[in-house]
């Protein structure tokens, strides 16, 4: 059980950051390094792609709060991009829906980035 | 004996593993795996996997201090029953819960939220000195034919 982090430069100062497996109270701290090195380095606008990650629990809705609430100081904003019907089931219940912005793919969260 | 009657009868998995972050997939998969005997829908079984990761999870990051975290899974006709045992001890828990700042606090409750959210009946049980209990159940809804 791991999970897989990649990030990658896009179009209009933003970056992608796509992650592959699992993230629980195991995991996260590895997300969160790697969310919180983007913003260190002043980047304030993500699309944080979870196409292919097959679980999460609240450690993780926890690292992209966090995410999201430093990049909102900085006028910035975070797009994820989410088609797991299991997954969206978690953000929809918690109500993190009215929070961030979901899309179905990469291209449509990218051109909602604020 | 009645096979039928056997087959009725409930089935008990139990597992140790050590209150670390590490071992907490394990018990969601343990759990997991009990669930899909029973004639869950996926849908269900991931509930049951959450709500068991949530559970543990919540016992390693309230920092009870104690060594194990003992998952019994209990496969009933009508039900699945897991109980959460750990063994830490609540003297200094009210101090723990201080030291988180809100987000974290929110983030906790989250896990909360979602162990009683997703499953149909959630208790516990918190003795000061020989840890806490905590008794979920899902219920197997009517299921066609």
């Amino acid at each position: 059980m791991d999970i897989k982090v990649n990030v990658r430069e896009a179009p209009g100062d933003c970056y992608v950051v796509d992650l592959s497996g699992e993230i629980d109270v195991y995991t996260s701290p590895k997300v969160k390094d790697a969310i919180g090195d983007l913003i260190d380095r002043g980047v304030y606008h993500l699309v944080i792609n979870l196409e292919k990650v097959r679980y999460i629990d609240s450690t993780g809705l926890g690292v992209l709060i966090g995410g999201l609430k430093r990049v909102r100081e900085h006028g910035g904003s975070v797009n994820l991009v989410c088609t797991n019907p299991q997954i969206k089931k978690i953000f929809d219940i918690t109500g993190l829906v009215k929070i961030f912005g979901i899309f179905d793919s990469e291209d449509a969260a990218m051109k909602a980035l604020v | 004996m009645n096979h039928a009657v056997q087959q009725a009868a409930s089935e008990l998995v139990e597992l140790r593993i050590p209150s670390r972050p590490e071992w907490v997939a394990l018990a969601r998969l343990a759990a997991a795996t009990v669930a899909n005997r029973l004639s869950f829908s996926l849908e269900e079984i991931e509930d049951v996997k959450l709500a068991v990761a949530e559970a543990c999870t919540a016992v390693i990051q309230h920092e009870r201090h104690g060594e194990f975290i003992q998952l019994t899974c209990e496969a009933l006709s009508d039900s699945l029953r897991v109980r959460v045992h750990d063994s830490g001890r609540h003297d200094n828990h009210a101090g723990d819960r201080a030291k988180m700042d809100f987000d974290e606090a929110r983030i906790a409750g989250l896990g909360i939220f979602l162990i009683r959210t997703l499953m149909d009946e959630v208790s516990y049980d918190v003795h000061p000195q020989l840890g806490t209990d905590l008794l979920m159940v899902k219920k197997l809804g009517d299921r066609p034919e």
